[in-house]
């Protein structure tokens, strides 16, 4: 699993957006167009087939080969279902670390995203689309540009720490690189539009005449913005903040590039023990609880928000 | 409940609302009686929803005064006025059931218990039992009498309707204009009702304006603006009307003679606009009359001979287009009342009028003939 693949991030979200409440077509009747829909199927699920469900399958077979084993010795398949305990008990403060550092900067984005995407969709005018690009422009970068030009903005002799030392906000020798915040602010901009734009695209939709009908029948701009703004804007609420959480929770870079081993993730553990440890059967049950324990929060999230819009 | 005291009648005074360049409602002023059933007629983009608009407080005038009783409310928010609009695509909140809906209103202004109200306004549009469903499992029907009831229970000094029927089919839209008129009367609130659908607006309001370019044309009673428009551009928006171009070229007692299509006529004062210079001489479809010759064309009136040029079977009536010698077509309605002669295409044939059923209207020099035919027939004589 690849928490960077950006491409996959965007068409999630052109779907989760689009697809909402919009009815089905009519069966259709005759044969030739009751096969149709598989052909067109085809070619999606042959790649979800062969390179999703079958590594992830190879993964949960890594998950219990037996941990004596090593690359050059060859692994064998043994039920070591003793991976996992052993796997949580090493590393559960990354794990947590993950979950609660992704939390915070989901946070954060949801603070700075709202706000962001609602002056976009509903008081921008003619500078939408303009404003859309500056949001959407950072991804023509690469992420680890990206981030390593957070790793200069937050530098211990930038501007920025200069600032805050001087308004006595961080001590004489304070810094903001290799400690958590540097790695929490790093997540929040790295995925912020990944919240922002189906925020965006749901707030683009609402109809401005029920903000009329919620003025005329006496609701004050707070109350019309809790009672019919935030309801109708909670689709994509939800399926942007689905699209915060679940990559930066998996990320390692951020970790890695703005902080210290203090701060790495499980993803940084994920990282070393398939390419530097080498031990392969505690990398793929980390990989395996990472994506359980997710899909669990998202299973959670979705019922507790109970919106058949997304799924 | 927080019923405010009834505060009077609706006074817009010298209201004007510029966007732009474009001035949308010019130095509109008027009075609508508390409790009456107003509507303002016309066609689209005329203005009648920026006016409508402005007493909900959905636009800020540029100019004038909203007056509720003697009190401006102009430059009041929406939710701090005691107006409530039945918007025309209804704007029902999607997310909440038809009982939130409704209830909306009430729990912004703080009212706990709403379940009472609620079922009885229901009741009242005849939604019992709706409470539970959403706005899209309803049809466009049972919409419209939710966005009614949601208004409704908050008791407005003056309801705003904007063109609420428009949706409808033929049938549901009359038995919607009886409905609301129905209800209008029992709950004894200001409407103020907005469309461009003539016949709708004269079906249900007590007095109608109608509205051409940001300004009033007419405003009466629907009778008395049909029987008599003020305008040619109320003659024609209200109904059919036949108008004859001609010049007033004298008078005699209490009638003014006017000259037209080569012919003399006789008006009542009464029922002129204008007493000099050019004139339309108005006559109603249904106050024509056709006959097979000017022998038989009873005293008293006055005709014009021509030529059936169409036929239309309406079923009650048949619409007869005459035209004249002058190149006039006339739009006759004869009722279908089983003893009148049939005309065919082709034939000769006199129409024939009241001339206390005609009207007289000033027209600009320059104004054509709006009953002149087309452009490539023969033109007869100029008026």
């Amino acid at each position: 699993m690849c928490p960077h693949e950006r491409g996959h991030g965007v068409n999630v979200l052109a779907h989760l957006s689009a697809g909402a409440g919009q009815p089905s077509p009519p069966a259709a009747r005759s044969g030739r167009h009751r096969v149709l829909p598989y052909l067109l199927v085809l070619p999606g699920a042959a790649w979800l087939l062969l390179f999703f469900a079958v590594p992830l399958v190879q993964l949960a077979g890594a998950s219990l080969y037996d941990p004596t084993g090593s690359i050059s010795t060859g692994y064998a398949l043994s039920w070591a279902f003793g991976n996992y305990p052993a796997a949580v008990q090493a590393y559960w403060p990354q794990f947590g670390r993950s979950f609660l550092y992704a939390g915070v900067a989901l946070a954060l984005a949801l603070l700075m995203g709202y706000p962001l995407a609602y002056a976009i969709a509903c008081k921008a005018g003619r500078w939408k689309n303009l404003l859309l690009v500056c949001v959407i422009a950072p991804m023509f970068s690469s992420f680890l540009v990206r981030t390593l030009a957070w790793k200069t903005i937050l530098s211990d002799n930038g501007a920025l720490v200069g600032l805050l030392r001087d308004v006595h906000l961080l001590g004489p020798d304070g810094r903001l690189l290799a400690t958590p915040i540097a790695v929490v602010l790093g997540l929040t901009y790295n995925f912020l539009p990944f919240l922002a734009l189906p925020l965006y695209a749901s707030l683009e939709r609402l109809d401005r005449r029920l903000l009329e009908a919620a003025s005329d029948l006496y609701a004050g701009p707070l109350e019309t913005f809790r009672r019919v703004t935030l309801p109708l804007s909670r689709p994509g609420l939800i399926a942007g903040a689905l699209l915060f959480f679940i990559p930066a929770t998996g990320d390692y870079i951020n970790a890695e590039l703005l902080g210290t081993p203090n701060e790495y993730l499980i993803g940084n553990v994920i990282d070393s023990a398939f390419l530097v440890r080498l031990d392969h059967p505690q990398g793929a049950a980390l990989s395996m609880l990472l994506m359980s324990v997710i899909l669990a929060v998202v299973v959670v999230h979705l019922r507790r928000a109970g919106t058949e819009n997304v799924l | 409940m927080t019923r405010e005291t009834p505060a009077g009648d609706l006074t817009l005074a010298n209201l004007t609302k510029t966007f732009g360049r474009r001035t949308a409602v010019d130095d509109l002023s008027l009075t609508i009686p508390q409790s009456s059933f107003f509507a303002l007629l016309g066609a689209s983009g005329c203005g009648k929803t920026t006016t409508l608009r402005m007493i909900a407080g959905l636009e800020t005038p540029t100019s004038g005064q909203v007056l509720l009783g003697d009190r401006d409310i102009a430059r009041l928010r929406p939710y701090r006025r005691p107006v409530n609009t039945v918007f025309q695509s209804y704007a029902l909140f999607p997310h909440l059931d038809v009982f939130e809906n409704v209830a909306f209103g009430l729990r912004r202004r703080g009212i706990r218990s709403v379940g009472g109200q609620v079922r009885q306004m229901l009741s009242l549009v005849q939604l019992d039992g709706y409470e539970r469903r959403r706005p899209a499992q309803l049809s466009g029907g049972e919409q419209q009498r939710v966005a009614l009831a949601r208004a409704l229970i908050n008791h407005p000094q003056v309801l705003l309707l904007d063109e609420p029927l428009g949706a409808l089919d033929l049938t549901l839209r009359r038995q919607m204009q009886v409905e609301l008129k129905r209800l209008q009367a029992e709950v004894g609130i200001t409407f103020v009702h907005v469309t461009h659908d003539q016949e709708e607006a004269m079906t249900m309001a007590d007095t109608v304006a109608v509205m051409n370019a940001g300004r009033i044309e007419q405003l009466g009673a629907p009778a008395d603006i049909y029987e008599f428009p003020a305008t040619a551009f109320v003659a024609r928006f209200l109904g059919q009307s036949n108008l004859i171009a001609g010049d007033v070229t004298g008078g005699s007692g209490d009638d003014l003679l006017v000259t037209a299509q080569g012919a003399r006529f006789s008006v009542p004062a009464g029922r002129s606009r204008t007493d000099r210079g050019p004139v339309f001489l108005g006559v109603r479809p249904e106050k024509l009359h056709l006959a097979t010759a000017a022998l038989r064309v009873p005293a008293g009136h006055q005709h014009l001979d021509g030529t059936i040029t169409d036929a239309s079977y309406l079923g009650v009536s048949t619409q007869y287009l005459l035209r004249t010698a002058g190149g006039v077509e006339l739009s006759v309605f004869v009722a279908n009342s089983g003893d009148q002669q049939r005309f065919a295409i082709g034939e000769r044939a006199v129409a024939y009028w009241n001339p206390r059923h005609a009207f007289l209207l000033g027209r600009r020099a320059e104004t054509p003939d709006p009953t002149a035919p087309v452009a490539g027939e023969p033109v007869g004589v100029s008026a």
